[in-house]
């Protein structure tokens, strides 16, 4: 016994966690998948009936879908850029002799580690139009106040400000990290042929932290197309539907209008996107010579 | 350095952006902090705005009135179920495929942190059902298992990678089976990255919102979905948001001061050394 349990040994050890994966997560969605082809209300009298494509062809003609897989693109793609430039300006500032710096560092991880459902309610109050500090803050410089989660033309910006706010010092942290470990000789090498700043920022520092770079802005983004709870715990996703992002409006078709057919053609596609975008993301990054 | 004047201004200028930066990001708690303690006229008069006040009836009535007593006690059940089966699965599957680099389920793992936890709810909302599981801790400790047992795997793969395996070979010339090697022997010497992986799987399983939104009932509202509800009131009350919202972060926050070396390398998977 012990003998096969050695000989087996990677498979005895692995298969507990490979057969969770595939009970929890691989069986579940190709029930999505089964699902997707079926229009039910998840009534026990009226079962799934067969529809074909009918499902994935009205997601497509489905105004509310585009909108909402716009706003996931716009979302991912003006967070992460701004927390992308940011946290490197961060990380910069951060790399020069500060005192305190290891309490620095501590402090600046709170905002990522703290309850995302909490943050987003403090936020709630802090965009508050009456009593919040965002508009106390406007009226105090002489600026008009701002309905910021009420807004159809501020929701948006106002969401990505809190996940900017949120994620920020994650892109700062790991880039610190990169920017630590760097060689000193090609400084001292470009100093002496007279390089200023900036130009060993452009021709040295980023280049060499294109690594660290991708690995931080992977991450990002694979949770930025995901963003729910903040969304969900401000808006979720209103006002009306101006941030209802396609994670929202696949929860609200499926537990709030109990339309499991056409939730589950929404899900799958919002699983093959996130997917498709993360691989080409991680090949990418193989090509550029980065392991995982 | 002393009397370099560019390098001392330099200096200030950094020191004051750094901080500066530091005091803005760590506002909005302060902001949560302060309002915990006001009562609902307080924080309606924005003439106040700082003022400080000691006053726990927030903090009394989030206990009395809202019972949340036995929402930490769910959230503390669950974090520590999904935490502990979580190590039970991942630790071995960790091991595993650092020692004998099975890379093809390292991806498989990669891939279970990737894919949208909302393209498993539906099947899960209504194989739950049919179990009879919704609202119960069994369905919540699964769910959550699946963001502990992974991120575990990713955390500790680096990790296993980084011992040396003569270890477990001087063990098994000594009599020991593998898994009793593993155990006995890889299992101790592993203490700080167990402890860290453990940390963080907690805080993943406490901040958890979407599955427990799902799968939670009157018995078993975790935290996040307690905190949540507050606003579903017609008017909201401020004050006693504001305090389960401390209540629900205090405990992540000092768990993270205790991981802190180690949460960037262990959000990026060990690929970055925090």
């Amino acid at each position: 016994m012990t003998n096969w349990i050695d000989r087996n040994i990677k498979w005895v050890f692995t298969m507990p966690a490979v057969i969770f994966v595939a009970l929890m997560m691989v069986a579940p969605v190709g029930y999505t998948f089964w699902l997707s082809f079926h229009e039910w209300s998840m009534s026990n009298i009226t079962p799934p009936l067969w529809v074909a494509f009918q499902n994935y062809l009205n997601l497509f003609q489905d105004e509310l879908f585009i909108n909402s897989l716009k706003l996931m693109f716009y979302f991912t793609i003006v967070a992460v850029t701004v927390e992308t430039v940011l946290g490197v300006g961060l990380a910069i500032l951060m790399n020069q002799n500060i005192v305190g710096k290891g309490l620095v560092k501590t402090l600046f991880l709170l905002p990522m580690v703290a309850t995302p459902v909490a943050v987003g309610l403090i936020w709630v109050l802090i965009y508050e139009p009456n009593i919040g500090i965002a508009n106390v803050f406007l009226e105090k410089i002489g600026l008009p106040g701002q309905e910021w989660l009420t807004s159809q033309n501020l929701v948006m910006p106002s969401l990505i400000f809190i996940d900017v706010w949120e994620w920020t010092p994650m892109i700062a942290l790991i880039v610190l990290a990169g920017l630590v470990s760097l060689p000193k000789d090609p400084y001292e090498a470009a100093m002496i042929d007279g390089a200023n700043t900036w130009q060993s920022f452009t021709k040295i520092t980023l280049p060499l932290l294109k690594p660290t770079l991708y690995s931080a802005v992977l991450l990002r983004m694979i949770d930025a197309l995901k963003t729910f709870d903040i969304i969900y715990a401000t808006t979720q996703g209103g006002p009306g539907t101006s941030s209802q992002t396609i994670n929202i409006y696949g929860y609200v078709l499926g537990f709030q209008y109990f339309k499991i057919g056409q939730a589950s053609a929404l899900l799958m596609v919002f699983f093959i996107i996130v997917l498709s975008i993360s691989i080409f993301t991680i090949l990418l990054r193989k090509r550029a010579g980065v392991n995982l | 350095m002393s009397g370099n004047k560019p390098n001392t201004t330099k200096s200030i200028f950094t020191h004051a952006g750094v901080y500066l930066s530091l005091f803005l990001f760590l506002l909005p708690f302060l902001w949560m902090l302060l309002a915990s303690f006001k009562t609902q006229v307080q924080i309606l008069d924005t003439s106040k705005l700082f003022e400080i006040t000691a006053n726990f009836s927030n903090y009394i009535s989030v206990f009395n009135k809202y019972s949340f007593l036995s929402f930490i006690w769910n959230s503390f059940i669950v974090g520590v179920g999904a935490t502990v089966f979580g190590l039970i699965l991942g630790l071995p599957a960790a091991y595993s495929i650092a020692r004998y680099k099975q890379e093809g389920l390292g991806l498989l793992i990669l891939v279970a942190r990737i894919v949208p936890g909302i393209s498993f709810l539906i099947p899960w909302f209504i194989i739950f059902s049919k179990l009879h599981l919704i609202d119960t801790y069994t369905s919540l400790i699964l769910s959550h298992m699946l963001v502990t047992m992974p991120f575990i795997i990713w955390v500790m793969i680096p990790f296993f990678e980084g011992l040396p395996h003569e270890l477990e070979e001087s063990a098994r010339v000594d009599g020991c089976s593998i898994p009793s090697a593993f155990v006995r022997v890889m299992l101790p010497i592993s203490g700080p990255g167990i402890v860290t992986s453990s940390i963080l799987a907690f805080i993943f399983s406490w901040n958890n919102f979407m599955f427990s939104l799902i799968l939670a009932g009157d018995n078993t509202k975790t935290l996040p979905i307690a905190v949540f509800n507050f606003i579903s009131y017609s008017e909201i009350n401020w004050g006693g948001l504001m305090a389960a919202s401390v209540i629900i972060t205090a405990p992540v926050l000092i768990l993270a001061l205790f991981a802190q070396k180690y949460i960037i390398a262990g959000l990026t998977g060990g690929s970055v050394k925090g």
